[in-house]
């Protein structure tokens, strides 16, 4: 048992350590002024993606439940973020301050969304589940996108399909929330990470943890047991969904409007590629994953055309490759025809020589 | 006829038609959840597909309506039965997560290969029928032609799948492979093509749909299936997943609620609404409206 506890904590350990070594390295580039300026554009994103596939490999990986709606979570938190910014402003001179409050509060109205959802939606089994999840994240873009809201006078005012409110529009619509001061930092996205971190992997190392991976693995047997699936499952649905809402805060600090278009489906399933390629279930995976499928699409820009098609035939190679008994046993057929080819060449090499 | 009751009545005719192509794809949605026990997320993009080839053949060969259609169901029963030999025959035994991520996979490798192939930009699809409107109640009433030609499309293939799944031998085949996979085989029943069969039966009424469904809403896109597909299987959940008739069903249900929805409530909330309905449904039924009662063994 020790010893077992011991390879979870070396395992942490390297995980949080890849982190911090990439953040100092990163950030005292960044400071000496060594990146280049698409490097630059990208850490934030970057953050935000390892803390939008981190919270989702918690739903998918850990509890083992497809959700197909978690950029709603995220669309949530960005809009709620942006507003509580917005209107802390006049009052908050401390940008460091006002974007941890717009995160936090992201993070909330996000985790409260995720109670609304998760109590009907963990009812359903599978690929209902997952296809009630899909729902979910469509009405609340849907929603969001009737929404206007205006700040007159330090008072807001809420209109539902009616932008004729008084004062400056905050939410405008499907326009999005704009004229967004861009507070955040790179600093504070790599803190969101290690928060994210410590939050998920003491969750998966705790009791509760234990409890959900157990109802993951064997719903019955777990709770005959005495594990309350709700409750669990619960746990690790809000828990991921408040995750996701701050990351969609800090995401919305980055830029100065966004719209609720950038949470579409597609948003979603761009973040279940990460956790699929980083290994489900696979913390520090997720983390490299979201990490080189953000940075890499900038670099190859001349090949952005092919970038979703890539995308496409990897998430179906891997997928075989990981679960067909078929293709594993094509792989191997492959190998030992290579590995023989080359014994036979040495072969002949050896051949000639003689 | 006052003019509230006429719009109600064109209302109702452009849901029951809307209605009638989510029912169509949702046979396809069904049939294969039914006999694979998958969520073929790639049907709507098979969907696309069909509408673009059908556009290619009447646009730039120059063909007749009747052939491009022809052609766009040869061409999806082939794509269909490609991508289930290609992506799902070898995940047979695969955990449901699994096959649906791959599911996923093609709907994305098909949306990008179209627009690798056609671009963008929507193309304006040309109708494939061309007939007077019918005109009631002294033109106040207008009934598109394209109404009552997926309204009658409709009924024909359900009366045909109906008698299919009835009556003939791969029929029969198809029940039993969807109530017991195992015992079918040990019956002698050809399961791989069975599930083959279902796929190109499906993808073949995928590409009827997409052409109807084009020829009523004309802009043709990669994107265009994804949102079509995603309602066919509310459809296909509303009425009870593996049920023929339930497909029939939720397709028309939800078709109605849907221009109901839009045109009573609020348009940008239409599909908000759709959904809201669906989860409603689900929570009080989670098997549909015609689904079987499942009960859990342990």
């Amino acid at each position: 048992m020790k010893k077992k506890l011991n390879k979870t904590f070396i395992n942490n350990a390297i995980t949080y350590a890849m982190v911090i070594i990439a953040f100092v390295v990163l950030y005292s580039m960044q400071q000496a002024g060594m990146l280049s300026r698409t490097i630059k554009g990208q850490l934030i994103p970057v953050c935000v993606w390892i803390v939008m596939a981190v919270s989702l490999n918690l739903t998918v990986g850990i509890s083992g439940e497809l959700s197909l709606g978690h950029a709603g979570f995220m669309c949530v938190g960005a809009f709620v973020g942006a507003v509580f910014a917005a209107v802390l402003k006049p009052n908050m001179e401390n940008e460091t301050l006002r974007l941890i409050i717009a995160m936090l509060t992201g993070g909330v109205a996000a985790g409260i969304t995720g109670v609304l959802v998760g109590v009907p939606v963990l009812r359903l089994r599978g690929d209902y589940l997952a296809i009630v999840t899909l729902a979910f994240g469509e009405i609340i873009r849907n929603v969001l996108n009737c929404l206007y809201i205006s700040m007159n006078e330090g008072v807001l005012h809420f209109g539902f399909s009616n932008p004729s409110l008084p004062g400056k529009l905050i939410v405008n619509g499907p326009q999005g929330v704009q004229g967004i001061s861009r507070i955040a930092t790179f600093p504070m996205g790599f803190a969101l990470i290690i928060v994210t971190l410590i939050v998920v992997l003491n969750m998966t190392n705790s009791r509760a943890g234990r409890a959900i991976m157990a109802l993951r693995d064997n719903r019955i047997a777990a709770e005959s047991v005495g594990i309350s699936a709700t409750k669990y499952k619960l746990m690790a649905f809000v828990t991921s969904a408040a995750l996701a809402g701050m990351a969609g805060a800090l995401y919305a600090m980055n830029y100065s409007t966004v719209t609720g278009a950038k949470f579409k489906f597609d948003t979603s399933i761009l973040v279940l590629v990460f956790v699929v390629l980083g290994g489900i279930g696979s913390i520090r995976g997720s983390i490299i994953a979201a990490t080189v499928l953000t940075i890499l699409p900038e670099l190859l820009r001349e090949f952005s055309d092919y970038r979703m098609l890539i995308y496409a035939v990897v998430l179906i190679v891997v997928m075989l490759a990981t679960n067909s008994p078929a293709f594993k046993q094509f792989l191997s057929v492959v190998k030992e025809k290579i590995v023989g080819l080359f014994a036979k060449k040495n072969r002949e090499g050896d051949a000639a020589n003689e | 006829m006052g003019l509230i009751r006429v719009s109600f009545l064109s209302n109702l005719i452009n849901g029951i038609s809307l209605g009638s192509v989510y029912a169509i794809i949702a046979l396809g949605y069904t049939m294969v959840y039914g006999i694979a026990k998958m969520l073929n997320f790639a049907h709507g993009d098979v969907i696309m597909i069909g509408a673009y080839i059908s556009f290619c053949v009447t646009h730039y060969m120059g063909m007749p309506a009747w052939v491009s259609v022809l052609a766009s169901m040869l061409v999806c029963t082939l794509l269909g039965m490609t991508i289930e030999r290609l992506a799902y025959k070898p995940l047979r035994s695969a955990p449901s997560l699994a096959v649906l991520i791959t599911a996923i996979g093609m709907s994305y490798f098909l949306q990008n290969v179209a627009q690798l192939i056609w671009g963008a930009n929507p193309k304006s699809f040309n109708s494939i029928v061309e007939m007077e409107p019918l005109r009631l109640f002294g033109g106040q009433l207008i009934i598109t032609d394209e109404a009552i030609v997926t309204v009658l499309a409709c009924i024909i293939i359900m009366v045909c799948l109906t008698l299919f799944t009835e009556k003939t031998k791969m029929g029969k085949a198809m029940r039993a492979v969807s109530e017991d996979k195992g015992a079918a085989q040990l019956m002698g029943i050809n399961v791989n093509m069975t599930i083959s069969v279902t796929f190109a039966i499906g993808s073949a009424l995928a590409a009827i749909a997409g052409v109807l469904l084009c020829s009523t809403y004309p802009a043709l896109m990669p994107t265009t299936g994804s949102m079509p597909g995603i309602k066919a299987f509310t459809a296909a959940v509303f009425g009870g997943i593996g049920s023929i008739p339930g497909a029939m069903l939720g397709g028309i249900l939800l078709g109605v609620i849907e221009i109901f929805g839009k045109s009573y409530i609020s348009t940008e909330l239409g599909d908000a609404i759709v959904f809201a309905i669906l989860i409603i449904l689900l929570l009080v039924k989670p098997t549909g409206l015609l689904g079987k009662k499942i009960n859990e063994k342990v």
